[in-house]
C-alpha cells in the first residue's frame, strides 16, 4: 500500500507517532512522481529542492498542529507562486520564473504548512476538456494512457490518481475540476463563487473561475476546503461568510435528504453505462434513507451556447494583459509597437486560446454586444433561476458529471462544439455560482472512472460533503486506483 | 446560419491583437460562424424583462480604505521584462524606423 | 463669419488619494520610475482590482460640486485597447452608469454670464506614462498607472475659443476649491481635449468635429481652437469637407496637426467589470460628502462683495484660486483694511509670483506678516515705499514686519524738526530748483522731494516732505 493510500487525518496521526517524517512523504512524492510521470505528465514544473527543505524545517519543528501539515501537494499551474514558474500551460509563459506573490490560496496552505511539490498541467490558459491543450506534453489519463485525463485541470486530477500527491488544486470554470476529476476517479470539489479567493488565480473568466481541491476522498477535500476557503479582502467577489467546519457535516447520515434528478442530465446523449452508474448511486442513496425525484431544469440545454459566449467573452479581456511588455516571451520579429503585440501573442497563444479569444472579442463587438453578450447575460439569470427553483424544494441535485467516460486522446481536438459539449452537465454549475463535486461512482467495461455530480445550494457545501460522503462510505469506488508503471498507485 | 465574413473574422483578429494567417482566417471563419450559429438557439427564449447577470452573488460596495503600501521593489517590478532600460519598460516604437 | 462655432471639452483630472484607485500602491507624483508600482498596477496574471473608497468620494466631491446628479446604483466596466501604458490592455472605466450627470458651471465672458452643461462626471483609472526615445523605442514608466481619474465631459456649448477657456479656468477653480485634486495641467493632473465643429448660422445638425489633443495650456487650448475655428471655415468656404480626425497643437507653429482621421468610432467592446462589483449610493453618503464640500468659488465671491464691500472685479480675482481667497480672508482676518490686503495680493503679491514662476504657498510671506505689515502702513509706522522694501524682505525671507522695519532702521521719519533740517539743507543747495518752482515748474516740487528721500533713504514721511518743502520755499 501507497503511503498516498492514507487519508490525510491517517497521514497526521503516523507523522504524530513520528512512523513517518515530512521528508518520507515528500521522498514518496517524488519517487512516484518519477516512476510514473514520464507517462502521466502531470507535473510541469518541479520544486524539489525547496520542497525537501522545507520538508527538513518542518520536521526539525517542535509544532505539528497545522491542518495540513506536511502534506504533499501539487498546483494548478494557473495559480500563482511566489519564485516558482507559473506557466498556465502556455508557451506564453514559459519564461515566467518567479510571478513576484504566491495566490491567497497558496498562502493558506502555507499557513497550514503543505509542501508544494510542484506545478500541475493543464490546457492552456484553462481552455479544454481535455488536457491536449496544455502547449507542453498533454497530460495523460493514469487509468489508460491512451485516454485524456480531462481538463483543464487534468494535471491536478492525474497526479492525485497516479498516487504523485494527495491532494492537488484546480480550477474550475466550466466543469474544469469536476469533469477530470470524473475521467481519473478522484473526488473534486468546485466550490460556491466566492467562497474560494481568486487572488492569484490567472483569470479565463472572471465571474465563472473558483478554485477547488482534488483528492482522494470526500474526508481530505472538505478538510482542504476548510483550509482555502474564506473572505479576502484581495478578492472584491469573495463573499464575507463564515467557513463552516465542513469535516463536521461528514456524519454518514442521509436519511430524510431530498434529492433532484434532472431529466435533462440523464436525457439522450448521456451514455447508458453512465446512466447506469447514476441510476445505481440513486439506489445507494435510496437504501440510505434519502429520496429522489426527476425534475427538470428547464434551460440546461441553453447552458454551453451561454456560457462559451460569457467566458469567451471574459477571456478575451483576462487575456490581452499577455502583450510582451511586462513579462513573458516577447517576440523576436517585430519591429514595431503594434507588431510586437501581434506577433507575441500569435506565437505565445495555441489555437483554442486563439479561438476562445476571438469569439469573445466578436461577441463584445460594436453592434453585437447585444445579440451575443448580453442576451447570454440574459440566459444565465434563467439557467440561476431553474436552480434557484429546484432548492427550494430539495437539498442537492445529482447527476452524472460527464456525458461519458473519458474519450481518447485525439478523439474530439479538432472539432471544437462536439469538444464543448462535454461539458453541458458541469457548466450550468458556474453559471448559477453553486458547488458542485464530482465523485467516483463505477467503473465503465473499458476500465474508466464514471463521475457522480451532486451540487448544492450557495454556499452548503456542508450538504455537498456530506451526500458525497455517505455514498462514498456506502461503496467502495474511492478504493480503486489505476495500473501503472507496473504498481499498484 | 449566422453569416461572419472572412474580413469580419481579420478584423476581430486586428482588435484583439492577434496575426493570423489567411488559412487561419478560413478556419476560423468557419468555426466561429458554426459556433454562433449554434449560440443563436438563445434567441428561441423570450429575455424582454430578464435582468442581465453579470455577477452570481448579490454583493454591493466591496472597498478598501485608502491607505498606501509598498508591495515590490522597483527591481522586482521589472525582473520578468522582456527588455528594459534605465528602469523602464522598453518596447518598440509605434512605428518601424 | 458665416458658421457657428460649438466647442465641447472633455478634462481628466487626476484625484489626490494616497493610495491608487485599485491597489494600495501610494499616488504621489515624481517618483522614479515603476517605484510606485505593484503587480496590480503592473497588470500581472491573477491580479484583483480592490476600490479604494476615497476615490469614490473625491469623485462624488467633484461631480457634486459641478453640479450634478450623483447616481444611486453605479458600476465599473472595463474598456479595451492595446497600449504599452495600458498594462491590462483594459482600462477600468464607467461606461453607462457614471457617477454624476446633467451637471452644469457659469461661465462669464464679456461681462456676460453664460451656463454651460455637463454631461457626465466618471471614475476610472490612470495610464502609465509612454515616452519617445530617439533611439528607436519607447519606454513605459506605470507610476501614473492607477491614479485614480475623473473624466469631466461638458454639453457641445461653448461658442468661442474665449468661452473654452473661460470654462477650464472655472472648472479649475472649482475642483481646487473642493481639494479633491491639485489641477496642475503642467503635471498632467489636469488635461484636456477638446471637440470643435462648425454650422452655418441656424443649422440645428452640428457639423463634423475634429478633436484636438496634446494641449498642453490652457492658453493653448485657445489657441489651438482659434486655429482651428479659422482652419475649418476656410475648408467650408472653399467647399471641401470637414473629416473626423484627431488633430494635435503644435506649440511651435501655433497650428493643429492632422494625427489621424477616425473611420468610424473606435471599438472599444465595453462591458461590465466581472472583477469588481456594483456600488450603491445612498442618500446618507451622499449627504455625507455634500457635507464637506466647502464654500465655492462663486459662492465665496459674492460674498466679498456683499459682506467685505469688494468691487465685482476685486472679488473675483481674489477668488480665482482657494489659495489666495483663503490668503486673504487670514490676512485680513489679522485686522488688516481688507481694500489694501486685496490690492497687495493683487498687485506685489501676484506680480511676485508671475515674475518667479510661484505658487503662493512656495513664498515665505504668511497671512499674518502680511496682514502686519499692512497694519504698519495704516498706523504711519512706515511709508508705502518703505512697505515695498518690507514686502521683499518678507517675500523673499519671511519674518516679522515689525522686526525688519526696526532692524534695518526702515521706521518713517516724521519728527518735523528732524525733516525741516534736512529741506533746509537741500534747498540751500538747490537754488535754481526754488526759482523754477516759483516760476511754476511743477517738476522742480518732485526733484527736491527725491533728493529728500535720497537723504533720508526714502524714510520720510511724503506728505510731510511735501507740506515743509512748500512752506520752506514759500518762506524764501
Amino acid at each position: 500500500m501507497s503511503l498516498f493510500d492514507n487519508s490525510i487525518k491517517e497521514i497526521e496521526a503516523k507523522l504524530h507517532n513520528k512512523e513517518i517524517t515530512v521528508s518520507d512523504l515528500v521522498e514518496a512524492s517524488y519517487n512516484r512522481i518519477h516512476e510514473v510521470d514520464d507517462q502521466v505528465h502531470a507535473f510541469l514544473t518541479l520544486d524539489e529542492e525547496n520542497a525537501r527543505q522545507k520538508a527538513k524545517e518542518l520536521d526539525n519543528g517542535s509544532d505539528t498542529t497545522a491542518k495540513l501539515f506536511g502534506i504533499p501537494v501539487g498546483i494548478k499551474d494557473n495559480i500563482v507562486t511566489k519564485g516558482l514558474r507559473t506557466t498556465c500551460g502556455s508557451q506564453f509563459l514559459r519564461n515566467f520564473n518567479d510571478p513576484l506573490y504566491d495566490a491567497t490560496v497558496v498562502e493558506k496552505l502555507n499557513a497550514e504548512k503543505v509542501v508544494t511539490v510542484g506545478k500541475l498541467n493543464m490546457d492552456e490558459f484553462a481552455m479544454g476538456s481535455s488536457n491536449e491543450n496544455s502547449s507542453y506534453t498533454p497530460t495523460r489519463n493514469p487509468w489508460n494512457t491512451d485516454y485524456v485525463p480531462g481538463g483543464s485541470s487534468g494535471g491536478s486530477a492525474a497526479a492525485v490518481a497516479s498516487g504523485q500527491v494527495l491532494f492537488s488544486l484546480g480550477s474550475d470554470t466550466g466543469g474544469s475540476i469536476r469533469q477530470p476529476a470524473a475521467f481519473c476517479g478522484v473526488v473534486g470539489l468546485k466550490p460556491t463563487y466566492g467562497l474560494v479567493s481568486r487572488f492569484g488565480l490567472v483569470a479565463f473568466a472572471s465571474s465563472l473561475d473558483q478554485i477547488g481541491p482534488l483528492t482522494r476522498t470526500v474526508e481530505d477535500n472538505a478538510r482542504v476546503l476548510e483550509v482555502i476557503a474564506g473572505h479576502d479582502k484581495m478578492d472584491s467577489t469573495s463573499a464575507n461568510v463564515e467557513v463552516p467546519t465542513y469535516t463536521e457535516a461528514l456524519t454518514g447520515d442521509v436519511n430524510g435528504l431530498k434529492i433532484a434528478v434532472p431529466k435533462e442530465y440523464l436525457a439522450e446523449g448521456v451514455n447508458p453505462e453512465v446512466r447506469e452508474a447514476v441510476m445505481e448511486a440513486l439506489k445507494v442513496y435510496e437504501s440510505l434513507g434519502a429520496t429522489w425525484e426527476e425534475v427538470s431544469l428547464p434551460h440546461s440545454k441553453y447552458a454551453v451556447s451561454t456560457y462559451y459566449l460569457l467566458a469567451s467573452s471574459e477571456a478575451s479581456a483576462n487575456l490581452a494583459r499577455f502583450d510582451g511588455v511586462r513579462y513573458g516571451v516577447r517576440s523576436e520579429n517585430a519591429d514595431n509597437m503594434v507588431d510586437m503585440f501581434k506577433k507575441s501573442r500569435s506565437e505565445g497563444f495555441g489555437e483554442e486560446v486563439k479561438r476562445r479569444i476571438m469569439l469573445g472579442t466578436f461577441a463584445l463587438s460594436s453592434g453585437y454586444y447585444d445579440a451575443y453578450y448580453k442576451k447570454a447575460q440574459k440566459v444565465r439569470t434563467l439557467i440561476k433561476n431553474d436552480f434557484e427553483k429546484i432548492f427550494e424544494e430539495y437539498d442537492v441535485v445529482i447527476g452524472p458529471t460527464t456525458p461519458t467516460p473519458a474519450f481518447k486522446v485525439g478523439e474530439k481536438i479538432n472539432d471544437p462544439l462536439t469538444m464543448y459539449a462535454n461539458d453541458i452537465l458541469t457548466i450550468p454549475v458556474n453559471l448559477a455560482g453553486v458547488p458542485g463535486i464530482s465523485v467516483p461512482c463505477g467503473l465503465s467495461e473499458a476500465g474508466l472512472p464514471i463521475g457522480l455530480q451532486i451540487i448544492g445550494k450557495h454556499f452548503d457545501e456542508s450538504t455537498v460533503f456530506r451526500a458525497a460522503h455517505a455514498f462514498e462510505q456506502a461503496t467502495d469506488h474511492h478504493t480503486k486506483r489505476p495500473q501503472l508503471g507496473g504498481a499498484k498507485a | 446560419m449566422a453569416e461572419i465574413t472572412k474580413d469580419q473574422v481579420k478584423h476581430v483578429a486586428n482588435l484583439a491583437r492577434l496575426e493570423i494567417t489567411e488559412q487561419e482566417a478560413e478556419m476560423f471563419t468557419e468555426q466561429l460562424s458554426s459556433i454562433i450559429t449554434f449560440a443563436e438557439q438563445l434567441n428561441e427564449l423570450d429575455t424582454d424583462g430578464i435582468e442581465p447577470t453579470t455577477h452570481v452573488l448579490d454583493l454591493k460596495n466591496v472597498m478598501r480604505k485608502d491607505e498606501p503600501r509598498q508591495w515590490i521593489t522597483r527591481e522586482d517590478a521589472l525582473k520578468n521584462a522582456p527588455d528594459q532600460k534605465d528602469g523602464q519598460f522598453r518596447v518598440p516604437s509605434i512605428l518601424a524606423d | 463669419m458665416n458658421f457657428e462655432t460649438i466647442i465641447g471639452l472633455e478634462v481628466h483630472v487626476e484625484l489626490k488619494t494616497k493610495s491608487k484607485i485599485f491597489s494600495p500602491s501610494p499616488n504621489a507624483f515624481g517618483a522614479e520610475p515603476n517605484s510606485n508600482v505593484n503587480p496590480i498596477d503592473l497588470g500581472y496574471p491573477g491580479v484583483l482590482p480592490v476600490l479604494n473608497e476615497e476615490a469614490v468620494n473625491f469623485a462624488m466631491k467633484a461631480a457634486m460640486a459641478l453640479n450634478c446628479q450623483i447616481a444611486t446604483d453605479t458600476k465599473f466596466d472595463r474598456k479595451n485597447y492595446f497600449y504599452p501604458d495600458n498594462p491590462k490592455a483594459y482600462q477600468i472605466s464607467q461606461f453607462d452608469q457614471p457617477i454624476g450627470e446633467h451637471g452644469w458651471i457659469e461661465i462669464e465672458v464679456g461681462g456676460k454670464k453664460k451656463r454651460i452643461g455637463i454631461t457626465r462626471v466618471h471614475l476610472e483609472e490612470d495610464a502609465g506614462k509612454l515616452t519617445h526615445g530617439d533611439d528607436g523605442y519607447s519606454y513605459v514608466d506605470f507610476n501614473r498607472q492607477g491614479t485614480p481619474l475623473i473624466e469631466i465631459v461638458s454639453e457641445p456649448d461653448m461658442r468661442t475659443p474665449e468661452e473654452a477657456y473661460a470654462y477650464l479656468e472655472k472648472l479649475k477653480t472649482i475642483i481646487q476649491y473642493t481639494g479633491v485634486s491639485d489641477v496642475k495641467m503642467q503635471e498632467g493632473s489636469l488635461r484636456c481635449d477638446a471637440n470643435i465643429s462648425l454650422r452655418p448660422y441656424g443649422q440645428e445638425k452640428f457639423g463634423t468635429k475634429a478633436e484636438l489633443k496634446n494641449l498642453n495650456s490652457f492658453t493653448f487650448v485657445q489657441k489651438g481652437l482659434e486655429f482651428e475655428e479659422k482652419r475649418q471655415e476656410k475648408v467650408l468656404l472653399s467647399g471641401g469637407e470637414i473629416l473626423q480626425e484627431t488633430r494635435r497643437y503644435d506649440e511651435k507653429t501655433k497650428e493643429t496637426i492632422l494625427m489621424r482621421v477616425k473611420e468610424g468610432s473606435d471599438d472599444y467592446r465595453y462591458f461590465p467589470e466581472p472583477d469588481l462589483v456594483p456600488l450603491y449610493i445612498d442618500d446618507a453618503w451622499k449627504e455625507r460628502i455634500r457635507n464637506e464640500i466647502p464654500e465655492l468659488p462663486d459662492a465665496r465671491k459674492q460674498r466679498y462683495i456683499n459682506e467685505l464691500g469688494l468691487s465685482e472685479y476685486d472679488a473675483s480675482m481674489l477668488t480665482g484660486s482657494k489659495e489666495m481667497a483663503d490668503f486673504f480672508e487670514e490676512t485680513i482676518q489679522q485686522g488688516a483694511d481688507i481694500k489694501q490686503a486685496s490690492n497687495w495680493l493683487m498687485g506685489e503679491v501676484s506680480g511676485y509670483m508671475n515674475k518667479h514662476y510661484k505658487e503662493l504657498h512656495e513664498l515665505a510671506l504668511t497671512p499674518d506678516a502680511l496682514g502686519k505689515m499692512i497694519t504698519l502702513i495704516e498706523d504711519g509706522t512706515i511709508s508705502s515705499k518703505i512697505a515695498k522694501k518690507v514686502f521683499a524682505e518678507l517675500v523673499e525671507n519671511g519674518g516679522d514686519p515689525e522686526q525688519i522695519v526696526k532692524d534695518k532702521g526702515m521706521v518713517q521719519i516724521s519728527d518735523e524738526g528732524q525733516l525741516r533740517e534736512v529741506i533746509t539743507a537741500i534747498l540751500n543747495d538747490n537754488e535754481q530748483s526754488i526759482i523754477d518752482y516759483k516760476n511754476g515748474k511743477d517738476r522742480a516740487l518732485g526733484f527736491l522731494v527725491g533728493q529728500v528721500m535720497k537723504a533720508t533713504k526714502g524714510q520720510a514721511n511724503p506728505p510731510m516732505v511735501n507740506k515743509i518743502l512748500i512752506e520752506e520755499m514759500d518762506k524764501r
